[in-house]
This record gives structure tokens, sequence and C-alpha cells, in this order.
């Protein structure tokens, strides 16, 4: 055997902390090590043909590198590996950057602990054998869940680059939060008139198929062939009859809560969304209906011109394949009520949210774009807005930032002033000012010069009500001194979390997700846009808060990678799956018991004889069933339980 | 199972032994730089997407460590032999973390179910093998967590470090 041993500085990166220059020469006295050598950036392309070269002088058959995380650049040293002539899973990687040189400061035990993971890899190089991929068809249709401006500019692209693609909303329309958003920041358009086309875009491409009111239950299969059973909710109005006239929602006599106004008045139990709705489609909110609650009514079936009401009929469950995911679930609204008691609970009427604040003034919303007072109807004089209501902020939970509240803050103040008149008197009480994108800061300085609106750098500590106002006292770190001002509408910049039930979105997709249910992309900076799932991507506000612009350039590079991917007719699976050693099999099928692929199957290997065997293109390698079987006659290729065993033994020796 | 009925029986042998450890037994793994006794060396094993990740999350944060950690990578809890653990106190280790996906979270959907169960078992046959129950810990930590990771390592091998080097060998 000979092996290779490549110890990289990467810059001071890992030299600073590591003395990689000893660790490469002890290395060479290692058994199987032939060559070692240190190199300044192996990743890069000098460093690559190092290793090219030592693989063809030294008849290198074994190649170790001890750099950063696998997670990085395994997949690149693979490559390399199999560009020299190697059979690319004859190569093994040592962390000692992440695991090590960023982690300790004391250069004797950094360097002593580096020795020990190369020691480790080269145990486990010994112990590794050439694989080869499988390859398997792929299917090119697409799943985007979520039908925000995020799963709509995804599935534009796609469909547009010829992809059949299924958009699954779980709300009765399309659209999203932006939907609700009266105007957009720094630019002051129209909303709707940016987002409503492409709605109606979605529902007219001829290769997309968009299922409101329906719910991701259970998602199966690898990249490439997922199946994915989709529930389809019981609006009960049949959809191919309804046409949206809206008769029903006029005639229906039962109030109920309005999701898409954010509260702020009541909707009917029978109710469109909104008048731009795609579909545009009634359904019955069942909990407050007459008739499922109190069983009399049945109005909105006589009134029905297309005789569409239909209250007996049931959810289904249907199930497609797809063979790549794009998850593009965006966000909530934080639910500032039942967090900041200083500033009232939600019992304070005109003190409301930034979203609810959009609603009142969108021309489509339930006031016809009407500012004013919830508690008497007046216009009001003196508008008082608080920034980061649920962001920055760890008293409640939430430290990050939400990264557009800045910004529509002074959008909302501007517009208050357009509504109200230039001689409203409007605050804004802000920690700092993020205008970081293009053209903002410019508008955030438009806003505070062009329009007058006056910004208080400070907290507010207590809204209370006094004489008919809404008393703000907060403080001015500037001047140094408290300020209170009695204000006759507060609105919150109310902060972003990640959409409800993003984390059992996550847990069916197996995709990590962070502490505040954001999904995490495979790298920040290299896959931005995938998971460390194959296959699955993201779009927009469900893997952190950002604005429009940014939520609809990540769609579009998601889509990207989509038609990538699936511009293969096959894909390569990995070769890193389990094998079972037939000889020695029992029969006793604890493997198929305990595989979450179905992967092993019974095989008849004599007439009359049946033996385990590992379908190789529906293993995923996780290797249970090797630690499940009885008699380890199963082995996880790449993973041997003789390749870790010798490296726990190689970590212990001294 | 062969293989581990041995081991056990010889590990409860040796246990009886080990409150009064052969004076002459030298330390297996590592050197002191200084005389006093040696630093305890552990034995990690975590899975390829959960644990190893966060590991590299507190690592790009620089969340510092004590460096008596040596990492072995598996795709999954579920992959993990109770061998692994026993083998490791063979050879000499002071202490083993097994860290994997939180439940529910398991990038292969159940694999750390089924660890979870046999590190539930192990836990208890090794506490009987008279490795006290400090040497030995199982947990989860995601691949954002890295903080946490920071935290898992440090308040394991503080513990470690209270009951020093293991003595002679219990298994």
């Amino acid at each position: 055997m000979r092996i290779g041993v490549f110890v990289c500085h990467c810059g001071t990166n890992i030299a600073a902390t590591v003395d990689v220059v000893s660790v490469a020469k002890r290395a060479l006295g290692l058994k199987d090590v032939v060559h070692a050598e240190d190199i300044m950036y192996t990743c890069a392309e000098p460093g690559q043909a190092a290793i090219r070269k030592a693989i063809e002088d030294k008849k290198l058959d074994r190649v170790v590198v001890a750099a950063c995380s696998p997670h990085m650049h395994e997949m690149t040293f693979r490559r390399c590996v199999d560009n020299g002539g190697l059979n690319p899973y004859l190569f093994e990687m040592a962390n000692i950057r992440e695991h090590c040189s960023w982690i300790h400061t004391d250069i004797p035990v950094a360097t002593e602990k580096a020795w020990d993971l190369v020691k480790m890899a080269v145990a486990k190089a010994r112990r590794l054998e050439p694989l080869w991929s499988n390859e398997v068809e792929v299917n090119k249709d697409v799943l985007v869940i979520g039908g925000g401006v995020a799963g709509i500019q995804a599935a534009l692209d796609l469909a547009d680059a010829g992809l059949k693609v299924t958009i699954v909303e779980r709300e009765t329309t399309i659209g999203g939060v932006m939907a609700k958003l009266d105007k957009t920041f720094p630019t002051i358009d129209c909303s709707a008139c940016i987002l409503t086309p492409r709605m109606v875009d979605c529902a007219q491409h001829e290769n997309i198929d968009v299922m409101a009111y329906c719910e991701v239950d259970r998602v199966s299969g690898y990249v490439g062939n997922f199946t994915v059973d989709v529930r389809k909710k019981a609006a009960m109005v049949d959809w191919t009859k309804c046409v949206g006239c809206e008769i029903c929602v006029q005639k229906c006599p039962a109030k109920a809560p309005d999701t898409f106004n954010v509260g702020l008045e009541p909707t009917k139990a029978i109710y469109i969304p909104f008048p731009q709705a795609v579909p545009k489609r009634a359904a019955i909110q069942v909990e407050h209906c007459r008739w499922f609650t109190q069983g009399k009514c049945r109005v909105c079936e006589k009134v029905c011109p297309a005789d569409a009401v239909d209250y007996e009929q049931k959810e289904e469950t249907v199930q497609k394949r797809f063979g790549a995911i794009v998850v593009a679930t965006g966000l909530e609204v934080f639910p500032w009520e039942e967090y900041y008691h200083e500033y009232g609970s939600g019992k304070i009427k005109d003190v409301i949210s930034g979203l609810q604040y959009e609603r009142m003034l969108s021309a489509s919303g339930p006031y016809g774009g009407h500012v004013h007072r919830l508690s008497n109807g007046e216009g009001p004089k003196t508008v008082v807005f608080i920034q980061c209501v649920g962001s920055r902020d760890d008293s409640v939970g939430r430290p990050y930032c939400s990264s557009v509240c800045c910004m529509y803050t002074a959008k909302q103040a501007l517009l208050t002033k357009d509504h109200c008149g230039m001689d409203t008197e409007v605050y804004v009480f802000y920690i700092d000012i993020r205008a970081t994108g293009k053209g903002y800061e410019e508008f955030v300085k438009r806003v505070q010069t062009e329009f007058g609106v006056k910004y208080v750098r400070g907290r507010v500590s207590k809204l209370y009500e006094e004489e008919g106002k809404v008393m703000v006292r907060g403080f001015d770190t500037l001047l140094g001194e408290q300020v209170e001002i009695a204000a006759d509408l507060v609105v919150l910049a109310s902060g972003i979390m990640a959409a409800n039930g993003a984390k059992e979105l996550a847990q069916k997709l197996s995709v990590s997700y962070d502490e505040f249910g954001f999904f995490k992309e495979g790298h920040p900076k290299l896959r931005p846009v995938e998971t460390n799932t194959a296959g699955v991507f993201l779009a927009g506000a469900c893997q952190a808060p950002k604005d429009i612009p940014a939520t609809v350039a990540q769609a579009s590079a998601t889509a990207s990678k989509v038609i990538g991917l699936l511009a293969n007719d096959k894909l390569k699976t990995s070769p890193m799956i389990a094998i079972v050693g037939q000889k020695d099999c029992v029969s006793c099928w604890k493997c198929i018991d305990v595989c979450p692929f179905g992967a092993p199957e019974r095989q008849e290997v004599r007439p009359g004889e049946l033996k385990s065997h590992v379908i190789e293109t529906v293993c995923q390698g996780c290797g249970v069933c090797v630690a499940t079987c009885p008699v380890n006659c199963i082995s996880l290729k790449g993973f041997s339980t003789d390749a870790v065993l010798d490296q726990i033994e190689e970590a212990l020796l001294s | 199972m062969a293989e581990e009925t041995q081991t056990s029986q010889a590990g409860a042998q040796a246990a009886g032994a080990a409150p009064s450890a052969a004076p002459g037994d030298s330390p297996t793994v590592g050197t002191a730089a200084s005389g006093g006794p040696r630093p305890v060396k552990i034995i990690g094993i975590v899975c390829n997407w959960c644990s190893y990740a966060g590991a590299d999350t507190a690592g790009v944060g620089r969340f510092r460590q004590p460096a008596n950690i040596r990492l072995v990578r598996v795709p999954c809890t579920g992959r993990v032999d109770p061998l692994f653990a026993l083998k490791a106190f063979e050879k000499g280790a002071d202490g083993v973390l097994i860290s994997g996906c939180h439940p529910g979270d398991c990038h292969y959907s159940e694999g750390n179910y089924y660890a979870r169960r046999k590190f539930e078992l192990l836990e208890r046959m090794i506490h009987h093998l008279g490795i006290p129950k400090e040497r030995f810990q199982w947990t989860w930590v995601s691949a954002s967590e890295g903080q946490r990771w920071q935290q898992v390592v440090t308040d394991f091998v503080a513990g470690v470090e209270k009951l020093g080097p293991r003595k002679g060998r219990a298994l």
C-alpha cells in the first residue's frame, strides 16, 4: 500500500496554531506512507496539482489530505484524486481546521491533536476500497412548497425552462406575505401590481400546477426520485365548479377572523382572501360556519349560482413523484402581543403591527386605504413607529435582525405623510438603521429630510392610554433624556419568524434547521440555496429573514440549481452503501425491519433459499442495518467496522 | 455477540480489581508535558449530518474547546455499534462521547431512534463493567448548534478530568 499525506497550511488558518511542517514530516514515519508534504493552499490549483503529481510520481494508491472539514472540500479533493487517475473513494480527509486549529490556541497541544487526526485518517485510508457509483433515472418534475413570491419566482423560472412544476400552498390562494403588502421599498411600487400578474402567470402556465389549500404530509425517496403525499384540505366548496363570484361571501351571515387582513376586521365564514386571489375560489372555515356549528343555515349553498358548495367534502391525499423539491415556506410575523406586555399586549386599540398597518394602507384592504385610529375612526395627527419589536431582543428570544423592518418602517412613515398629510407628526424609535440594499440609505435619508419624519434613537419602555391618546414613553439616547409623545396611532415593526410548521416540514424533508426554525443551507457561501439533503433546495425567508429583492434573487438562484440538477437524465448515486455478505446471512430480516428506505430485500440465492440483499440504488448509506445485523454480515462501504475501530485504536495509541 | 460477551466477562473481572489498580500500570495514551497527570483522551463518535457539522460550526465560530477529544465520523448514530464504545474503553479511552441529530431530525429519518435504544442499554452495561457513568455520554447536537457543541465538549471533558485518567484497563 502506498499512501500520500498532504497537510494544508490554509494560509495561517491552520499553520498559525498547528506546526504543519512537523506533522507532515512525522507522517512520513507512518506505516504505508510513502509521501508526505505540507502545502500552502491544498485546495487551490497548485495544491491539487501537487496531489496529482504525487499520485503519478510516487504511484500512490491512497491519498490523505489534512485540511478543513470534509463538508467543505471532500468533493473537491475526490475530484482531484479522480483526475489524478485514482479511484475517488481512495481518499480520506483529516479535519485539522474546524476541529483543531480554529478551536485551540496552544500550538503544541493543537499540533499533537492534528497529528492524531492525521494518524486516524491514515488508519482509515488503509481500509478504503475503490468504489463505483451507480446511476438512477431522474424524475424531472419539481415540487415547490409555498406559493409566496419566492415559490412563485422559482416555479416560473423552472416552468420556463420546460420543467413541470407543482406549487403546494396551504392557504386558499398563492401570494404569501407579499400579497398583503401595500407598497414595496425603496421604490414605493405597488406590491400587488408586481405580484398579482406573476400569480396569474403561475395559474396560466402550462407547466405549473397550483395546488392551493393543500399540505405536504409525507416525503420519502431521495434526489431524483421523491414520493410526496399531498393532502388536499376540504374547502367544502367544489373548486371545479366555483367561479369566485363572491355571492356566497356577501350573503354568508357568519363572521370569522380574517387572517389575510391580520385580524383588523372580521371576514365571513365562507371567504375568498382578497380580490386578486389565485385561484379565486371560496372556502368555508368550518369552525365558524353556522351549518357546521349549529346545524342550520346553508345560505351559501342556496345562493351559489354554480352549485359548488359541498358540505360533505372530505380531505383527500394524493401521491406524487418529483425529482427535486424547492422549499419556499416563507415567514410568520412575530406575535408581539404575547411578549411585549409593556406595549399593552394588543389591548390598546391604536397600537398595531406593521403588517396590520400595511392592510390599513392598502386600497384593497378592509378600510380601502383610509388611515385612521381604530379606537374612534379619526385620522391620526401624530403617528409613532417603534422598530425592533421581536428582533434584536434577547429578552423575547429573538436575538437576530429581521432585516426588513428598518426599511418597511421608513416606507410606512413616508406613506403616512402621503395619506394623512405632510403636517402629520411622524416619529420613528430605532436602535440602528440598517439600510444596506441598493438605494436603501438614500431612501431613509429622503424620508428624514424631504418628508420630515423624526427619527429618535432609543427604545420605548412603555405604551399606555391617557385621555384618548397612546402615551409613548421612551429614551432618546442621543440627547440623553427621556421623551414622552402623545400619539394617535402606534405602529410596531414586528419582526420575522420562520413559518408555523417549518420545523415539522424540515423533519419530513430531513433537512437541518436552526433554533428559530429557519432552514439551514448547505454552506453559507458555497451552497447557499442547497440543503444537506440532496435534491432539496431553499428559497426566500424560510432560510433567513430577507426582503423581496433578496428573496426573488435567491428563488431564481434555486431554480437554476434545480435546472442544473435535472439537466441530467441519470444521476450518480453515492457508492458508500451497505452490502450483505450473503454467505453469513441467517435470514433473520432484522435489516429489513430497521431500514427507513426499504433497501434490503429477500433474494432467492438458490431455489428455496432466501438471503438479504441491499438494492444499491435505494440504499442511502446510513448504516443502521450494519449496526443491527446480529451476525455482522452487512458492511457499510466507506465506513466499515474495521475502519472505525482502526481510527479509534490509532487515536488512543501514543 | 460472542465477542461482546467475552469482553464483558473480562470487563467484570477487571472491574472488580479496579479500585486497587496496579501501581505500575502505566498510562496507555498521551504524555503529560510537565510531569503532571497525562491529559485525558476521549473518543467522540459523531454523525456526519448533525454533530460533525455542529463541531464544524463551532470551529467556524471559534468556540474554544479542550483539546482532549478525537472525533470519528460515521454517517448516522444508527450506524454506531456499541462495540465502538467498548473497544475505545478497551484501548484505553478515558471517556467516550457519542452525538447525533436531535430526535425527529435524523437525516435518515429514524437512525437516531435505533441508536438511542442501544445507547440506553450501553450506558447501563458500561456502568456494570466498572466504568463510572461520567466517562460515557450520548447526546444530540444539531448542525447549527456550534455553541452547544462547545458546551457539551467542555462539560464532558471537565467531568472526565475530575475522575482523571483511567488507571489500568477495565476491559
